[in-house]
């Protein structure tokens, strides 16, 4: 896989936009202009970006609760995100849906999810009709190491083993499940071993290398669109945040935190990466944090002076045509 | 004028056929459907004509139903065949959180064509996990529509405008009905969701019903009249939307109500009419609104425990007796 310095840079803004979109909506989060819960994606970007790179915009992409960084590395737009986690009008879901419930079906988002391994199932319908409509697309679903423990995980993979369904999944063992760790709730350490079962390649992956990540990931792509069947990608990163904004995290410390930071952290080492092999200067990867920068603080000044929904909008969206009073005709 | 007679699942083949032929998204997914042509020969001879589109799936609810879902989000109009309702327990993330929710959650960016079959009622011994009635869990779940079907002739014409619903149906057809025989017309007809029917006219008394107990009120309704109670049945036919214009009008006339369903009396179905009823009809009603439903009990295995537990006609002729002679 060689990748031209345009194309290496284009990788490095889409991580960018997911990590300065996170700390904004943390931020945003404190200050009490996001209600309800979110749940960030810091230090998981080689893994959003590395996967998504690999797609077009007519891919199906499931994500979850955790899925800013799915939906930006597959090209949602940010304004309309952060007007949803505004809870307005404007954002993607006219303020139905929130930070847990964005999604795209232009661009073959089917959904973040509040349920864990919710977009799972999704999934096995969206690799089925692309088999059905005999289209050389393929399906990702995002699910967490918390997740592959829960039964309808079992139920996708066989089904897209035995038809070889065009699916990717791509597991973020990021070592932690809210405040249960990996070791002691998985049965094996590394979940791609569990491919083997469902007779599917399961790969391990450094799922804070973006190179690793995306190399892998094109693989499995590959391997879909020539219908040859499903892939199991264990991306193995480490949620840097709590589980929610507000976790207070007794279930670790600091320094447990701080071994993914600084030279492990996905940007940074992408961005070593690069100065070392002489693809960009300081300089260029500056300016690309800056236009992001930008970019960030345009679509909170949308979502800012977005109005909220009316309230009697509540009522709207419930069925094509909406029923009388939920209930009568 | 045509007097075919057919019996629901003839009905109900003849409907999937037609659609199956209209338009190619739509696909049926199930456990064990293809060799038996469906547990009661309600997919006869779909598996011949459609073989890429009728497909047995592993035991696996929760996927079978995701593939409803994913299918219906990606530009198929899926069948999901429950094979017992019953086992909806076991996708009830992917109907009730997923499939319900997703047009809202996302602010009506996508639609959910997909029809969810179930096969579900009592009478066959078949004991508390293949016996139930389940349409109230799916009435109290905004983002569903709930069909339940009595006659075969409404069998087929619901089904029809059940498949090219762009929400998701949830269609229940009780097991002892798939052998009952009635007028069929040949040529295709829809039957519109929302829209009850007046299956008997009558001065004295209005039975509410659906699915089976449809058959439990035309067996009362005969009854009654012998003992000079003019009985007026309205089958409900769809649950959700609800036809609220044929049933005012009715009680309007009558002004004495009695709701009947196979489904348990708590909670059941019945308990929201008798709501409404009361709130909307008030003024109109010359006696409490009457329930006649299957016991509170997990349905029994032995015959005798299991039709004291279901009700049946003598039950219905019994409740518009207690208001109708008092």
């Amino acid at each position: 896989m060689v990748e031209d310095a345009k194309t290496l840079l284009e990788l490095y803004r889409s991580m960018v936009k997911v990590r300065q979109f996170e700390i904004m909506a943390g931020e945003h989060f404190a200050k009490g202009t996001i209600p309800g819960f979110i749940h960030l994606s810091i230090g998981q970007e080689a893994s959003s970006v590395g996967v998504c790179s690999c797609l077009r915009s007519d891919d199906y992409v499931t994500t979850t609760h955790r899925g800013h960084g799915h939906m930006i590395a597959k090209g949602a737009d940010l304004k309309k995100m952060t007007a949803e986690l505004f809870g307005k009008k404007t954002g993607y879901c006219r303020g139905k849906g929130g930070s847990m419930h964005i999604a795209d079906f232009s661009l073959g988002i089917l959904g973040a999810n509040g349920v864990v391994a919710g977009g799972l199932p999704i999934i096995a319908g969206a690799g089925f009709s692309i088999k059905m409509r005999k289209t050389d697309q393929v399906a990702v679903c995002f699910f967490g190491d918390g997740a592959s423990n829960r039964g309808p995980v079992h139920e996708v993979m066989n089904m897209a083993a035995i038809w070889k369904l065009p699916i990717i999944f791509a597991v973020e063992n990021n070592q932690w499940a809210s405040t249960t760790p990996q070791k002691d709730s998985g049965s094996v350490k590394n979940l791609s071993k569990r491919a083997a079962g469902y007779n599917m390649p399961g790969i391990e992956v450094d799922g804070n290398d973006l190179l690793a990540v995306k190399k892998a990931a094109l693989k499995a792509v590959e391997r879909a669109r020539n219908g040859e069947g499903p892939t199991f990608i264990e991306n193995n990163t480490y949620r840097i945040k709590g589980h929610f904004e507000g976790d207070p995290q007794r279930y670790r410390t600091k320094e447990d935190v701080e071994k993914w930071e600084g030279k492990n952290d996905p940007l940074d080492r992408f961005s070593q990466h690069m100065l070392k092999n002489s693809i960009a200067k300081e300089n260029d990867l500056k300016k690309i944090r800056e236009d992001v920068a930008a970019e960030i603080k345009e679509a909170v000044i949308f979502a800012e002076k977005s109005p909220f929904p009316e309230a009697k909008e509540a009522m709207e969206d419930i069925y094509v045509n909406d029923i009388k009073g939920g209930i009568a005709s | 004028m045509n007097e075919r007679i057919i019996s629901a699942s003839e009905a109900l083949a003849e409907a999937l056929n037609e659609e199956m032929t209209k338009d190619e998204n739509v696909f049926i997914i199930g456990e064990d459907i293809r060799v038996h042509e469906g547990i009661f020969a309600q997919f006869k001879g779909l598996p011949t004509q459609f073989p890429d589109r009728i497909i047995d799936a592993p035991i696996s609810e929760a996927a079978i139903t995701g593939v409803g879902l994913g299918g219906a989000l990606t530009g198929m109009r899926p069948i999901v065949d429950m094979h017992f309702s019953d086992f909806v327990t076991c996708c009830m993330d992917e109907l009730c959180n997923q499939a319900a929710k997703i047009r809202y959650m996302s602010g009506g960016q996508v639609k959910v064509p997909m029809v969810l079959w179930c096969p579900d009622g009592g009478g066959l011994r078949a004991a508390a996990q293949h016996s139930q009635s389940l349409e109230a869990w799916f009435i109290h779940t905004p983002g569903l529509k709930v069909v339940v079907p009595s006659e075969p002739s409404d069998v087929k014409g619901l089904i029809k405008s059940a498949i090219r619903d762009d929400d998701p149906v949830m269609f229940f057809q009780h097991k002892l009905l798939f052998s009952k025989e009635g007028h069929v017309p040949e040529k295709p007809y829809l039957i519109p969701l929302g829209k009850a029917s007046v299956k008997r006219q009558g001065k004295d008394v209005t039975l509410l019903c659906y699915g089976s107990a449809y058959y439990m009120c035309k067996e009362a309704a005969d009854e009654l009249h012998n003992q000079n109670i003019d009985a007026e049945i309205v089958d409900l036919r769809t649950l959700k939307p609800l036809d609220m214009e044929t049933i005012a009008k009715s009680i309007r006339k009558t002004r004495n109500v009695v709701i009947v369903h196979e489904a348990c009396l708590t909670g059941g179905f019945g308990a929201e009419l008798t709501a409404i009823i009361q709130d909307e009809l008030f003024d109109y009603l010359d006696a409490p609104v009457k329930r006649v439903a299957a016991k509170d009990v997990p349905m029994p295995f032995s015959p005798v425990l299991e039709d004291f537990c279901l009700p049946d006609a003598s039950d219905v002729v019994k409740a518009v007796k207690s208001i109708k002679s008092s």
